[in-house]
């Protein structure tokens, strides 16, 4: 479950109630410490990271309300669930309490089934609320995603360097056609667990799925310190996983597996696409058509990595590369300059 | 004025806490109290209102969470009533106090 194992901080000037917390805490399978005031509290939770606190309010040396406004100004601790726990009466204290930002209110003495409730949802929203913030840093910069997390999104975008990558499995419908539905979802699930190892594993940011193939973005919006050899040893690595799974694959008696990559560099238009309910992180632009053309000549070309010009120039020679040329390719007025990558020759 | 000890509530904690868990815990209640109510009387003699409604309410609560509900309700009734004029209400809360405690933890070790 979630919420198993939490770590607890429990502040409460008097000893009994502390006493009476923490041991309620830890019997519900979480981790319970323990501080007398405000100020320790505050203290503790700088020093070390805690998933929630029971809070008093009435303490002596700092109490509760001071403790949240406190929190509520602190970036690291501000998302920290709060639940307070008094027995002062009168609706004025729960309202300040939840102004304050506090999860919730609980009388004392507190009903252990309540209270196991409470932290149970306190603990479910905080692990949303992470899994979000997790999210939101997978597809922005950790920039975007502070800015996110704070400002709100807003749709729109900006001009970034970067080197952006298409892959997709060659011959795909001859081999849907070969077997059932299941086979082929079973066998598409492996591959982009494959790709998106390898395009994870280089710092790149898979930002499309489509059917047989995927979009990746290099250097926009995580920042890789060269985009375009990041692009490049992950499209390589693509190509190393490929042939392990076509041993496998070989020794069930399947056919083989063929990818064709097509990558290029440049200036992409990256941002917020879509509309206020629904928007994706994308890349727009020539380098984007580009890649998307280059991926496509794979087949012609019978390469199984093709790379632009900017990305080769950008490699130094760190990886070999045959040329092939200026290319006539679809969509573009003039022939571009085209290398295959010479350690994946077979297409 | 409620019963003494609301067993009800007494056994409720036995249960969720753990029997050996509320002696232990009594016996803290029994260390605290003291400190409590020199305060209480500190509080008083000290003319200040607030501290003395703090101690009232410590004791409140920690009664409650015993289900000591006699004790709770006086305790209240000084937390909400204000800085009295003597210490009588101290005198008996702390006289109930004194026949609460072995009550309850005759109940505790059962």
């Amino acid at each position: 479950m979630a919420e198993r194992g939490a770590r607890l901080l429990v502040v409460d000037d008097n000893k009994v109630n502390r006493l009476l917390l923490a041991r309620n805490v830890t019997l519900q399978g979480h981790q319970a410490e323990t501080a007398e005031n405000g100020r320790i509290a505050l203290e503790m939770l700088r020093r070390s990271g805690f998933d929630l606190v029971l809070l008093d309010i009435e303490m002596p040396d700092m109490d509760g309300f001071q403790v949240m406004e406190q929190l509520a100004t602190d970036k690291a601790l501000r998302d920290v669930p709060v639940i307070v726990t008094s027995s002062l009466e009168g609706v004025a204290t729960i309202v300040r309490c939840i102004e304050l930002g506090a999860d919730d209110y609980l009388h004392k003495p507190v009903n252990p089934v309540l209270l196991k409730a409470r932290i149970s949802s306190s603990l479910e929203k905080k692990r949303l609320r992470d899994q979000q913030k997790a999210l939101v840093e997978r597809f922005a910069t950790s920039a975007v995603a502070a800015d996110l997390q704070q400002g709100g999104f807003a749709l729109g975008g900006k001009r970034v360097q970067a080197t952006v990558m298409f892959c997709d499995i060659r011959g795909f419908t001859t081999i849907v056609e070969s077997q059932g539905p299941e086979e082929t979802i079973e066998l598409l699930n492996t591959w982009y667990t494959l790709m998106f190892e390898a395009i994870t594993s280089q710092s790149g940011v898979v930002n499309q799925m489509i059917g047989d193939g995927l979009m990746a973005i290099f250097g926009a919006p995580l920042p890789v310190a060269e985009p375009p050899l990041a692009a490049v040893r992950a499209a390589l690595e693509m190509m190393e996983m490929i042939e392990l799974l076509n041993a496998e694959r070989a020794a069930e008696g399947k056919p083989a597996l063929a990818i064709g990559v097509g990558i290029a560099t440049g200036d992409v238009f990256a941002g917020y696409t879509g509309t206020q309910e629904r928007a994706t992180y994308t890349c727009v632009g020539d380098t984007v058509n580009l890649a998307a053309r280059l991926e496509a000549h794979t087949k012609q070309a019978g390469r199984g990595i093709l790379i632009d010009g900017a990305t080769q120039s950008a490699l130094g020679g760190r990886v070999a590369s045959d040329a092939l040329g200026p290319v006539q390719l679809k969509g573009k007025a003039q022939a571009v300059d085209v290398f295959a990558l010479a350690a994946a020759r077979r297409a | 004025m409620p019963e003494a000890i609301d067993r009800t509530v007494f056994s409720e904690l036995q249960q969720t806490a753990g029997a050996d868990f509320v002696v232990e815990l009594l016996d803290t209640f029994a260390e605290e109290a003291p400190h409590m109510f020199a305060e209480l009387r500190a509080a008083h003699e000290a003319g200040s209102a607030e501290r003395f409604r703090r101690a009232a309410h410590s004791l409140k609560t920690n009664a409650n969470t015993f289900g000591a509900a006699a004790l709770g309700h006086m305790a209240r009734e000084l937390e909400l009533s204000g800085l009295p004029a003597d210490a009588s209400g101290v005198d008996a809360l702390q006289m109930l106090f004194d026949t609460t405690m072995p009550a309850l933890q005759e109940l505790a070790r059962g």
